[in-house]
């Protein structure tokens, strides 16, 4: 496969798993800040935001004030911010369209269908109930494409470059987002603080769409140590690190199988995997979770460095 | 409309244009008195008894199945996709099987003529020498290309695929319009209308059966694949590797380059996909550099190579011209083809074609005046207002007077520029190309077409898929068959064997069809 291909394939998987992400961010944001600023609610929820989304800097760099007007268009329809939802499928679709014979009829046709849908909502400032048609719209949009790339893609090296994208930005993703909030993920034992934290621990739960899912796994109440566990070293949670990280050393065997050679990515990922599976979340409280979680971010990104390598792009 | 065939000297205008389907008896009178050509028999009983709605409906479907096959490919999405997607008319053009033998050794002629040409051009130059063509016409053209000289691409090949635009002003009249012998476009509609004509219009094709059947074109792909592979370097072993190099997402033909790419089962690549090391061209893949043979070329020559032609090109690959005088790539079609299609050029092709093949053309140029000959030039500044004027290096109808349809302050003007600089233009008779029946917003009327078929020259063959792409000028009474323009296309059929004249019982029986 030509290496121009092989990038836009990963980089297809990459924005739109960012798109998608930001959908659920942008969602639980609406709803943490319908609620009283005590509770964390209002102005503060959308500056959080902006830090889960590792746009804070660029968002200052406009010299706006972060009201929820304000942070809810830079993070969906601002095309002047490279990583905006219209941004990310933007870029999606010119990946799928430089690659267009690779993909199915089905998976062009609902990439294309995303771009075309986002586009109905404008560029300019949203209302509340604008942000949310446009976030459940979008994320029915990329399922489709999901859906679609699951029917219907052979399962060769186009496929796994879409899947490896996906799998890298969302652990990128779910990392970043855990770290925003590790001052509230309190190890086992620590005296738990009030409502506030117990509403930012249900947002972020919520993020992710791991609210349900935490009480069917740990029946039990939400507590702060358990979330980490569940977004971190759960196996059965599709966006945990864990999951990311089994799903990706599978791909990129699946890649390698039809080279005929693994090279330093597969080696980095099945190291990054044994890493997870052999330590407990007691252990990496232990030894501070903000630093498992800057150490994990930076390993991850040498991972994408070493797959642009490994194929060239 | 004006209509001239015969030399220059003997023009002869006729008032009314060929019809394809009523020869030149009823294209403007009463159909019922008219006696259809035997090639549209079934067409004209098609049309006589199918419901104008039915067509209509027919034709609707036919847009939008074109559209999703379109869709595919790119623009569904853009704001400008709309006048990318060009108009298909349902009504097919027919070519009997005697007529298609006609132009067939006729194209066959032509693209041998210019194969040779070119490698004379860029050889022994005898036919400067014979004085066939000034030798100051080629060397001073910007079309030549003196990196060429002396070079001797694989097989003798120059033209691997031409696109030939040919005009119809009579039963057996046809003339080259245009050669384009660079990187000729369209095929994909070729390929295309046919599918379409298939799905929507199967029992068309039914009544067809046995000697009347419709010649397939989807054999396209096979062809040139086979074409492209005849032509590999001499040093190449094995399965040659092709590609085919595109300028990029944003070119108005990317989609075809991706549609043949696909059909062909090679890698679409863009410059910055390939380079050179070694003389030898190799493209990135994810496996590593992986080497290409044979290169189908679809930017033009002055892209290609930055260390040879334009050095802002970000579009092609250095080293590229290196690789190919090497001997270690093939281009296609090879570079400086250009010379061939240049349009002072081309008005001397009877005579190139008669110097090469000892024959004269069996598909003669439209008569043309070239300016910068004094006699021609009294010609055509006194028959100005009958005549089509062109620049001799203008296209798209840029620099160029229609006769009969220009003012009289336009002539003016023009006369003004072509005593000052006569060494720039040609003129042609103002022809009126044939018409076919067309759907319309007001029924089935004729409407002028052209056509143009594909040669693709291999490896000592020739192959020429029976068909081609015909362009409709949609407005009525236009000779503007460009897409730019308001024109559309249809599918080109050429029917198997017959029929020849007399050989067919005539008129057709009509067949019971599920037209209902």
């Amino acid at each position: 496969m030509l290496s121009r291909n092989a990038a836009n394939l990963y980089w297809l998987g990459r924005h739109t798993e960012r798109a998608d992400y930001l959908c659920r961010l942008i969602d639980a944001t609406v709803r943490l800040s319908a609620l009283p600023a005590t509770h964390g609610g209002a102005d503060t929820a959308w500056e959080a935001a902006l830090k889960a989304s590792a746009a804070a800097a660029a968002f200052a760099a406009t010299g706006r004030r972060a009201t929820e007007d304000a942070v809810a268009h830079f993070l969906s329809v601002d095309q002047a911010h490279a990583s905006s939802i219209r941004c990310c499928l933007e870029n999606a679709r010119n990946n799928a369209r430089a690659v267009r014979t690779a993909l199915t009829a089905d998976t062009w046709e609902a990439i294309n269908t995303a771009w075309l849908e986002i586009q109905r909502f404008g560029v300019h400032e949203p209302d509340t109930a604008t942000v949310v048609r446009l976030v459940d719209s979008t994320k029915k949009a990329l399922q489709a494409f999901d859906g679609a790339a699951h029917r219907t893609q052979l399962r060769e090296a186009t496929y796994w470059f879409i899947r490896l994208g996906t799998s890298i930005e969302r652990a990128d993703n779910t990392a970043r987002l855990l770290d925003k909030k590790y001052h509230i993920l309190l190890p086992r034992g620590e005296p738990v603080g009030g409502s506030l934290d117990y509403f930012q621990w249900t947002t972020l739960l919520r993020t992710v769409s791991a609210f349900n899912a935490y009480r069917w796994v740990y029946r039990d109440s939400v507590k702060p140590w358990l979330v980490a566990d569940l977004l971190i070293l759960n196996r059965a949670m599709p966006r945990s690190l864990a999951t990311c990280y089994t799903d990706m050393v599978f791909q990129l065997d699946q890649l390698s199988a039809d080279q005929g050679r693994r090279g330093p990515a597969n080696r980095l990922a099945a190291a990054m995997l044994r890493r997870l599976g052999s330590t407990s979340i007691d252990a990496l409280f232990q030894s501070g979770l903000h630093e498992f979680l800057t150490g994990f971010i930076a390993d991850n990104n040498r991972l994408g460095d070493a797959i642009a390598e490994q194929f060239l792009f | 409309m004006l209509h001239c065939f015969g030399k220059p000297s003997m023009v002869r205008w006729q008032m009314q244009a060929f019809d394809e389907m009523w020869g030149f008896a009823g294209a403007s009178g009463a159909p019922e008195a008219a006696k259809v050509r035997e090639t549209y028999a079934h067409i004209a009983d098609w049309l006589a008894r199918t419901p104008r709605e039915t067509l209509e409906t027919r034709q609707r479907q036919a847009e939008l199945f074109f559209r999703r096959i379109g869709i595919t490919f790119a623009v569904y999405g853009d704001p400008e996709a709309t006048e990318r997607l060009i108009p298909f008319d349902i009504v097919p053009r027919i070519l009997s099987g005697a007529e298609w033998a006609l132009l067939e050794e006729g194209l066959r002629q032509r693209v041998d003529a210019l194969n040779r040409f070119i490698a004379d051009v860029y050889g022994a130059q005898e036919c400067l020498a014979a004085g066939v063509v000034p030798a100051d016409l080629v060397h001073l053209n910007p079309q030549f290309a003196h990196v060429q000289m002396g070079v001797r691409p694989a097989a003798d090949v120059w033209v691997h695929v031409a696109g030939i635009d040919l005009v119809r002003t009579g039963p057996d009249s046809f003339f080259v319009l245009e050669d384009n012998a660079r990187t000729p476009s369209g095929v994909s509609y070729m390929i295309e209308n046919r599918e379409v004509m298939l799905r929507l219009v199967p029992e068309l094709f039914g009544q067809h059966g046995g000697q009347l059947s419709v010649q397939p074109v989807e054999t396209y792909p096979d062809a040139l694949l086979a074409c492209l592979q005849s032509v590999a370097p001499p040093g190449c072993r094995g399965e040659p590797c092709l590609a085919l190099l595109t300028p990029g997402v944003f070119n108005s033909a990317y989609y075809e380059h991706s549609f043949l790419a696909d059909k062909l089962g090679i890698e679409l690549v863009e410059g910055s996909d390939l380079f050179v090391d070694g003389d030898i061209l190799f493209m990135r893949t994810t496996a590593g550099p992986k080497r290409v043979d044979v290169l189908y070329r679809r930017i033009d020559d002055d892209f290609l190579d930055p260390l040879v032609f334009r050095p802002d090109s970000a579009l092609g690959v250095p080293g590229l011209v290196a690789a190919h005088h090497a001997g270690n790539l093939t281009i296609a079609n090879a570079i400086g083809t250009g010379i061939a299609d240049d349009k002072a050029v081309y008005s001397y092709m009877d005579g190139i074609v008669r110097f090469f093949t000892g024959r004269d053309p069996i598909l003669p140029n439209v008569p043309t005046w070239r300016c910068r000959e004094p006699e021609a030039l009294r010609y055509v500044l006194a028959h100005l207002s009958e005549l089509v004027v062109k620049r001799v290096d203008g296209s798209g109808g840029y620099g160029m007077l229609v006769g009969p349809t220009a003012s009289a302050a336009e002539l003016e003007a023009f006369r003004q520029r072509l005593e000052a600089e006569p060494d720039r233009y040609i003129a042609q008779p103002t022809l009126a190309l044939s018409t076919c029946p067309t759907l319309t917003a007001a029924g089935v009327a004729p409407r002028h077409v052209d056509l143009r078929p594909f040669v693709l020259s291999g490896a000592g063959r020739v192959t020429i898929v029976p068909g081609g792409l015909t362009r409709v000028a949609l407005k009525e009474g236009s000779l503007v068959v460009n897409s730019s323009q308001g024109g559309g296309t249809k599918d080109t059929w050429v029917l198997e064997g017959g029929p020849r004249p007399g050989e067919l019982p005539f008129p057709a029986v009509p067949a019971p069809g599920p037209e209902r």
